[in-house]
C-alpha cells in the first residue's frame, strides 16, 4: 500500500492503494469516477483510454502508483461548465455510437489525435483507431464525428464560427 | 484481472535501479510496461517488486552520433516514430517504431524493454538485428547478432540494464510486415537494410527469435532487387505454427514481405 497523489481532471487527488492496483480500477473503484470502461481487460479495445499528462494512454495496461505526480484527465473531465467538448458534440451529431460502451475511450483517443495531427482525413483517423474496438456498429460514424470534430475545433481555433 | 501483489519503487537513477535489483532476486524492471503488465494480469509473470525506470531521464534521448543515431533504452515508442533525426536518417526505423502496437501502446513502450524482452513478435529487433545496432548496457556493448539468444531471452546477464541502441545510419532501408489480422502482431515481419557491413535481412514474427537469412543477404548483394530474392525458400521447419497460420504460411510470407521491404528500401 502506497498513498498516491496525481490530479484527476484538474483536481488533486491523494489516496492509499495497493501497488498492484491498475490505473483503471483506481479511476472507477476508488474515484468512482466509471466513464472509462473496463472491456477486454488484455490492452487491445481500447475502452479504458485515459489521458495522462496529455497523451492518451490504456488505463487497464498501467498501475495507479506509475500516476503518482501526472495529470490525469478521464471522460468526465472533458466538459467544461456544463458544455460538452467539441469531440462530444460531434460524436452526438453524427451518431458516432450505438450501445455506447467503447465511446468514452474513442473520444478521449480522438482528442488526443486532433491534438497530435494538424490534418485528419479518413485513412489516418481509421489508423489511428487501431487500438479502440467497436464491436456495434463499425466504425463510420465514428469517423465520421471525428472528422467533424477536428474541423470544428479548427475552426474555433481560427476564431471561425463553426 | 489482478497482478499477484508485488512492492513498487521508482528509481530516482539507474544506480539505484541497480541496487533495488541487486537487493531483490525476483524484482523485474518496469519500463513501458506494455508486455509486462499484460503477462502480470494473466498471472504469468510473478514479480516480487517492479522497479519503474521509465522516468529515468538518463535513459530518454535521440542523438545523431556521426554515422549513428543512438537512442537511449527509456525512448518512447512514439518519440522514435515522430523524432526528425531519425525520420531523416534512418525513416526506416520510425516507420518501424510508428506500426507497434497502436498510438497508446506507442506513448507507453520504451526501445530498451522491447529488446530485453525479445518476443518473437516484436518489431525492434528486427531492426536491431536488420541494422547491425548495438545495444549498450550500464557495463559493456553487445553487438545485434549476439544478443538475442532465443524466445524470450538475449545475452543480458542478471542485473545488466539496456541503457542505449546505437544504430549505424542507413538510408536504403525498409521493413514490412503482415500483421496477424485480430492481435495486429507481426506473422512475418522483414527489416531489409543495406549497411556498411553489407545487405542484412532480418525476420521476426515467424520464428521463436529474430533471425537473419543469410541466402537473401547473398543475392542482394549482388543485385538489390525484390526479383534477386524471388527463388529464395525459406525453410518452414524452424517456424513456429499456430492456429492462425503454419510455418509453411509463415515461410512463404518471409519471402513476400522481404521482397517487399526491398521494393520500399528502393
Amino acid at each position: 500500500m502506497a498513498a498516491v497523489s496525481l490530479t484527476v481532471n484538474a483536481k488533486p487527488v491523494s489516496l492509499e492503494t495497493e501497488d498492484r492496483t491498475l490505473l483503471v480500477y483506481f479511476l472507477r473503484e476508488q474515484l468512482g469516477l466509471t466513464g472509462t470502461h473496463i472491456g477486454c481487460d488484455t490492452g487491445q479495445c481500447g475502452a479504458c483510454v485515459v489521458h495522462v499528462d496529455g497523451r492518451a494512454v490504456k488505463s487497464c495496461t498501467m498501475f495507479a502508483v506509475q500516476a503518482a505526480g501526472s495529470d490525469v484527465v478521464t471522460i468526465e473531465g472533458l466538459a467544461r461548465d456544463g458544455k460538452l467538448h467539441p469531440v462530444q458534440e460531434a460524436f452526438r451529431e453524427n451518431h458516432g455510437l450505438q450501445c455506447g460502451f467503447c465511446t468514452p475511450g474513442m473520444i478521449m483517443t480522438a482528442v488526443d489525435m486532433i491534438r497530435r495531427i494538424p490534418v485528419l482525413d479518413r485513412a489516418t483517423i481509421r489508423a489511428e483507431l487501431e487500438g479502440n474496438i467497436c464491436r456495434c456498429t463499425g466504425y463510420h460514424n465514428i469517423v465520421s464525428s471525428i472528422e467533424d470534430a477536428a474541423r470544428r475545433m479548427d475552426a474555433e481555433s481560427k476564431g471561425v464560427a463553426a | 484481472m489482478i497482478p499477484y501483489p508485488f512492492t513498487y519503487h521508482r528509481a530516482g537513477s539507474l544506480a539505484e535501479a541497480e541496487t533495488i535489483l541487486k537487493a531483490s532476486p525476483e524484482a523485474k524492471l518496469l519500463a513501458g510496461g506494455q508486455t509486462l503488465i499484460a503477462a502480470m494480469k494473466m498471472r504469468l509473470a510473478q514479480p516480487s517488486d517492479l522497479i519503474d525506470i521509465s522516468g529515468l531521464k538518463e535513459l530518454s534521448f535521440i542523438r545523431a552520433a556521426g554515422d549513428a543515431i543512438v537512442i537511449g533504452a527509456g525512448t518512447r515508442h512514439f518519440e522514435v516514430a515522430i523524432s526528425a533525426e531519425v525520420n531523416r536518417l534512418i525513416p526506416a526505423l520510425a516507420h518501424l517504431a510508428e506500426s507497434i502496437g497502436d498510438p497508446a501502446v506507442r506513448h507507453m513502450g520504451m526501445l530498451g524493454g522491447s529488446l530485453a524482452n525479445n518476443d518473437p513478435a516484436a518489431d525492434y529487433p528486427a531492426a536491431v538485428l536488420g541494422l547491425d545496432a548495438t545495444i549498450r548496457t550500464q557495463r559493456r556493448s553487445i553487438a545485434a547478432d549476439d544478443f538475442f539468444t532465443g524466445m524470450f531471452s538475449t545475452a543480458l546477464d542478471e542485473g545488466e540494464i539496456v541503457t542505449e541502441v546505437s544504430f549505424p545510419v542507413s538510408a536504403r532501408a525498409a521493413y514490412a510486415k503482415f500483421p496477424n489480422p485480430a492481435s495486429r502482431y507481426a506473422m512475418a515481419g522483414v527489416f531489409v537494410a543495406k549497411t556498411k557491413s553489407g545487405v542484412r535481412v532480418a525476420v521476426t514474427g515467424a520464428g521463436p527469435c529474430v533471425f537473419r537469412v543469410p541466402e537473401m543477404e547473398a543475392a542482394l548483394a549482388a543485385d538489390f532487387t525484390p526479383h534477386a530474392i524471388a527463388g529464395i525458400e525459406i525453410n518452414a521447419a524452424d517456424l513456429n505454427s499456430d492456429i492462425h497460420g503454419s510455418a509453411e504460411y509463415r515461410a512463404n510470407l518471409v519471402g513476400v514481405m522481404a521482397r517487399r521491404a526491398v521494393a520500399a528500401a528502393q
